[in-house]
C-alpha cells in the first residue's frame, strides 16, 4: 500500500535549500503563494519505492521569530499543517550559525532530519565534521550532501523515510537550559499554560512561555485572544522578569535567549563535532574576489559595466523571441479578419483580445531573459554585493542597497520595462523599502516612453534629440529618488529596516536552478495576461470604439464614399488620386469614431482642466490609450490626426503634422514628455504591482503618479510659457 | 593590552571579540539571528565603496551591516 508523507524543506537562506528542492522534485513542482502574503510557496513530490513524499518548500530564515512574513509563514506551516518531518538543510561551512535555527524547530518539537548541505566546500575548506557525533549530540539523523550535484539526496530520503517509520512520539520539545534567571521563569509559566490549557493544542507549553518573554507579537496577541486571565499572568510574569533581567545583567530576556541557544550550539561544538586543518591558512577565493568587485574605485565602476552589459545583452537577445510572438499574433490577427465578417466582433477579436493579449505576450520573451540574468546574478551571489555597494546611497532616500536592480531594469537606462523591474523587486527582503521602491520604479524612462519622446524630440528639438532623452532620464531617477523619500516620510513612514545582511560566497549557479526560476517567473505572468489582462483589454477596446459615430455622420461618410466610387468608375485615369481620397475620407471617419467614442468624450470633458497643461481632447485620448500600453500613444496621435494607425517606430509623418498645428509648440511638447514618463504605469504594470502588493497601492500608483505627472506638466508648461 | 572599542572603530582586516550588543527590538533580534552574540570573534573583511556598510567575518560567514547598526556592538580588541 503506498504510503503519503509530507515534508518541510526548511533552513537559512543561501544554504541550497531551493537547489536541493529542485534536485528532489525536479520539474514535479508547483508554485503560488501563502494564504494572504505574497511568500511564494513551492511545493512538489518525491516517489520512493511505495512512499509518496509531498515536499513543501519553506521560505530560507535565519530564525523563527515573528519579524518577518517569511519567518511567520515557516513557524505557521509546522504548526499547524504538522508535517510528518521537517528536513532542515544546513551550509555546512557556516555550521555553528545555520543550527540556530535547527534548535528553534527542535524547542517547537518538530521531527527533523538534516541534511549538511555544502560537503564539497567543506572539504575545500580543509575541514572535517564528524558527522555520527552531530547525529549523536541532537538526537537526529544526520546527512551529507551535495544538492549542486545532487550527491546524498537518495540518502536523504532513505533516512527520512525511515525515520518516520521508526519514530514512535515525533513530536518531542527539546529543552535548553536558559541559566538562573530565565528557567525558573519558565517553570512557572509552564506550569500556569499547562494548568490552563493555554494554546498547547498548537504549541509546547514551555515554548508559549519563552515567546512570552521574547515578546513575540503573534503569540501574545494569540494568548490575549485565547483567555485573558492567563495572558495577563503571563504578561505580568515576564515584564517583571524583563526588569530584572535588565537591572541584573543588562540585557532584556530576547538576548539572553538568543546567547543561551548559541552557547548550547557552542558546548555541542567544543566536543569537536568540526576539525580543521591547521596547515596554514586557507585561501578564501571568495574574499579575494571581493576584494576587487568591491573595491573602492573598481567596485562601482565593474558594478555599472556589469548593469550595461546586461541591458545590451538581453534586450536585443529578447528581441528576437518577441519578433516571433508579434508576428504570431499578427498571423493570428489576420486568420481572425479572414474568418469573422467585418464589424463589431471582428473589431473585437482582433483589436480588443487579439491586441490586447498580443500585446501582453509580446513581454513573455523579454521577462525570460530579464530574468535569466537576475536569476544568474542572485545565484552567483553579486546582487548581495551590489545592494552592499549601493546601500550608502539609496538609503538617504529611504530606499535599500538593493532598490538599485528593480529602478535599472525599469529603465534607469532608458528602454528597460517597469514590468520584469517591478517584480525584481522580489529580492528586497524589507517590506518598506520594497513598497516604496515598487512605487517609485515606474517612473523610469521605459521602452515604450522612448518612442513619444524620439517622435516629439524629432519634430521639436530636431537638433537635441538626445539631449532630451537624457534629460528626460536625468528626470526620471530624480522624480523616482525623491517621490521614494517622499513616501517614506509620509504613507510607508518607519524606520528602515536592518541592513543585517549574509554576502554569500560566490557560487556557480545551477543550469536547472536558473530554468526553473525563469520559467516559473513567465508562467505567472502568462496566466495573468490570460485573465486580468483580457478583461481590460476589452474594456479599453469598447471605451475606443463604442458609441461610434452618429447615424448622420455615418450616412455623410458613406455618402462621400460613394460619390468618389462612382468618380473611379467615371474617370479610371485619376484612379491613384481617388484612392488616397478614399483612404483620407476613411482616417476622417476613423477620427470622428475616436472623438464620439467613449474616450473622446472623457478626453473632451477633461480638456478644459487638461489646457492648464496645454493638452486638447486629442491628446487626451492618446494618453487614455496609453495607459494600455505607452507606445499606443503614438499610434493614437496618429488616429486622432487622422493620419491613420502611425507605426511607432516610423512616425516622422505625424511629427510634421504637430509641428504644422498652431496648438503645439515646444513648449507644449515638453509639458506632454514630462507627462508621458511620470503618469500611472501602464495596465501591464499595474496588474504586476497589484499582484506583488496589494490592490489598493495599485490604484495609489495610478492615481498619485497621475496627480504628480499632471502637477509638473502644468508648471513646465506656464512657466514655459511665460519665460519664452 | 586590550580595549573595548565600539566596531565602527575597527580598522579594515582587524580582529576582535564581540563583548557587548546592546541592540533591542529588531535590529537587536535580527543582529543576534545572524551570529553577532558576546563572545563570537570578528573580523572587518570590507568596507563599501562609500565607507558604510561595513562587511564582517563571523563563524566563518560574511555579513553586512550599516554604521549605525555597528554603532550599537562593542568588541574587544588586542592592542600591541
Amino acid at each position: 500500500m503506498a504510503q503519503h508523507i509530507t515534508a518541510a524543506l526548511a533552513g537559512n537562506p543561501n544554504c541550497g535549500k531551493t537547489t536541493m528542492f529542485n534536485a528532489l522534485t525536479g520539474a514535479r513542482q508547483h508554485v503560488g503563494n501563502y494564504p494572504g502574503v505574497t511568500v511564494e510557496k513551492r511545493s512538489g513530490t518525491v516517489k520512493s519505492g511505495e512512499v509518496l513524499m509531498d515536499v513543501v518548500d519553506l521560505p530560507g530564515t535565519y530564525s523563527l521569530t515573528a519579524y518577518s512574513p517569511e519567518e511567520l509563514v515557516a513557524r505557521d506551516f509546522i504548526v499547524d499543517e504538522r508535517p510528518q518531518v521537517v528536513i532542515n538543510i544546513l551550509d555546512a561551512t557556516s555550521l555553528e550559525r545555520n543550527l540556530y535555527l535547527s534548535i528553534q524547530f527542535m524547542e517547537l518539537g518538530a521531527p527533523m532530519v538534516l541534511a549538511l548541505n555544502m560537503m564539497d566546500a567543506v572539504k575545500k575548506q580543509g575541514k572535517t565534521i564528524d558527522v555520527d557525533m552531530l547525529s549523536t549530540l541532537l538526537g537526529l539523523p544526520v546527512v551529507e550532501t551535495v544538492a549542486r550535484t545532487g550527491a546524498g539526496k537518495h540518502e536523504l530520503i532513505q533516512q527520512t523515510i525511515a525515520f518516520i517509520r521508526e519514530k514512535e512520539d515525533p513530536w518531542k520539545p527539546l529543552h535548553i537550559s536558559y541559566g538562573s534567571l530565565l528557567d525558573p521563569v519558565l517553570r512557572e509559566m509552564e506550569e500556569i499554560i499547562a494548568k490552563n490549557n493555554f494554546l498547547t493544542h498548537r504549541f509546547p507549553a514551555r515554548w508559549i512561555g519563552l515567546k512570552y518573554l521574547e515578546e513575540d507579537e503573534q503569540i501574545i496577541a494569540m494568548g490575549e485572544t485565547f483567555l485573558e486571565s492567563c495572558h495577563h499572568r503571563l504578561l505580568k510574569l515576564a515584564e517583571k522578569t524583563r526588569t530584572r533581567c535588565l537591572k541584573n545583567m543588562d540585557m532584556a530576556p530576547d538576548a539572553i535567549i538568543a546567547d543561551y541557544r548559541y552557547g548550547h550550539i557552542a558546548a555541542m561544538m567544543k566536543q569537536g563535532v568540526v576539525k580543521r586543518d591547521t596547515t596554514g591558512d586557507r585561501i578564501n577565493l571568495s574574499d579575494n574576489i571581493d576584494r576587487v568587485l568591491t573595491s573602492r574605485f573598481l567596485g562601482p565602476i565593474i558594478m555599472l559595466a556589469t548593469l550595461y552589459g546586461i541591458f545590451q545583452i538581453t534586450f536585443p537577445i529578447g528581441e528576437i523571441p518577441m519578433g516571433w510572438v508579434e508576428a504570431f499574433f499578427e498571423w493570428l490577427a489576420m486568420v481572425a479578419v479572414a474568418v469573422i465578417p467585418a464589424g463589431f466582433l471582428q473589431s473585437l477579436v482582433v483589436d480588443g483580445i487579439i491586441g490586447g493579449v498580443g500585446g501582453v505576450m509580446g513581454f513573455v520573451p523579454l521577462i525570460m531573459v530579464m530574468f535569466m540574468a537576475i536569476t544568474i546574478l542572485e545565484d552567483v551571489g553579486y546582487m548581495a554585493r551590489m545592494a552592499y555597494m549601493m546601500d550608502r546611497v539609496f538609503r538617504i532616500f529611504g530606499l535599500h542597497g538593493a532598490s538599485l536592480m528593480p529602478f535599472i531594469i525599469s529603465g534607469g537606462i532608458p528602454g528597460g520595462c517597469a514590468v520584469p523591474g517591478v517584480m525584481a523587486a522580489r529580492t528586497l527582503r524589507s517590506p518598506k523599502e520594497k513598497l516604496a521602491t515598487i512605487l517609485t520604479a515606474p517612473f523610469m524612462n521605459c521602452g515604450a516612453k522612448v518612442p513619444v519622446f524620439l517622435l516629439l524630440s524629432a519634430a521639436f528639438f530636431p537638433h537635441n534629440a538626445a539631449g532630451v532623452m537624457f534629460g528626460m532620464t536625468l528626470v526620471s531617477w530624480a522624480v523616482a529618488l525623491v517621490v521614494a523619500k517622499l513616501l517614506r516620510s509620509t504613507v510607508i513612514r518607519g524606520e528602515a529596516t536592518p541592513f543585517v545582511m549574509e554576502l554569500p560566497p560566490y557560487r556557480m549557479p545551477t543550469l536547472r536552478g536558473v530554468l526553473i526560476h525563469t520559467w516559473e517567473r513567465a508562467w505567472q505572468y502568462m496566466k495573468k495576461a490570460g485573465t486580468v489582462i483580457l478583461g481590460i483589454s476589452i474594456l479599453i477596446w469598447a471605451s475606443m470604439t463604442f458609441p461610434g459615430v452618429p447615424h448622420d455622420l455615418s450616412s455623410q461618410f458613406q455618402a462621400r464614399q460613394k460619390a468618389v466610387e462612382a468618380e473611379m468608375i467615371a474617370s479610371p485615369s485619376q484612379k491613384q488620386q481617388l484612392q488616397q481620397a478614399l483612404v483620407d475620407i476613411e482616417n476622417m471617419e476613423n477620427q470622428a469614431a475616436l472623438r464620439y467614442s467613449f474616450a473622446g468624450r472623457v478626453g473632451s470633458f477633461f480638456e478644459p482642466v487638461t489646457r492648464l497643461a496645454g493638452f486638447d481632447w486629442r491628446t487626451n485620448i492618446a494618453l487614455l490609450g496609453g495607459f494600455a500600453a505607452k507606445e499606443v500613444i503614438v499610434s493614437s496621435l496618429g488616429t486622432v490626426y487622422s493620419l491613420g494607425a502611425v507605426d511607432a517606430d516610423d512616425s516622422a509623418s505625424l511629427g510634421k503634422r504637430l509641428l504644422g498645428d498652431p496648438m503645439w509648440s515646444p513648449v507644449g511638447a515638453l509639458a506632454l514628455m514630462v507627462f508621458v514618463l511620470l503618469y500611472a504605469p501602464c495596465f501591464v504594470t499595474v496588474a504586476v504591482i497589484s499582484k506583488e502588493t496589494s490592490w489598493r497601492w495599485a490604484a495609489f500608483s495610478v492615481m498619485f503618479n497621475t496627480a504628480l505627472a499632471f502637477c509638473l506638466a502644468v508648471g513646465v508648461y506656464q512657466v514655459g510659457n511665460a519665460v519664452f | 593590552m586590550s580595549a573595548i572599542i565600539n566596531l565602527r572603530k575597527m580598522q579594515l582586516n582587524q580582529t576582535g571579540m564581540i563583548r557587548s550588543v546592546r541592540a533591542t527590538g529588531e535590529l537587536g533580534r535580527r543582529i543576534r539571528d545572524m551570529g553577532l552574540v558576546p563572545n563570537t570573534e570578528v573580523r572587518v573583511v570590507g568596507r563599501a565603496p562609500l565607507k558604510d556598510p561595513v562587511a564582517l567575518r563571523i563563524m566563518d560567514f560574511t555579513i553586512t551591516l550599516r554604521n549605525n547598526e555597528a554603532d550599537h556592538i562593542s568588541v574587544e580588541i588586542q592592542e600591541d
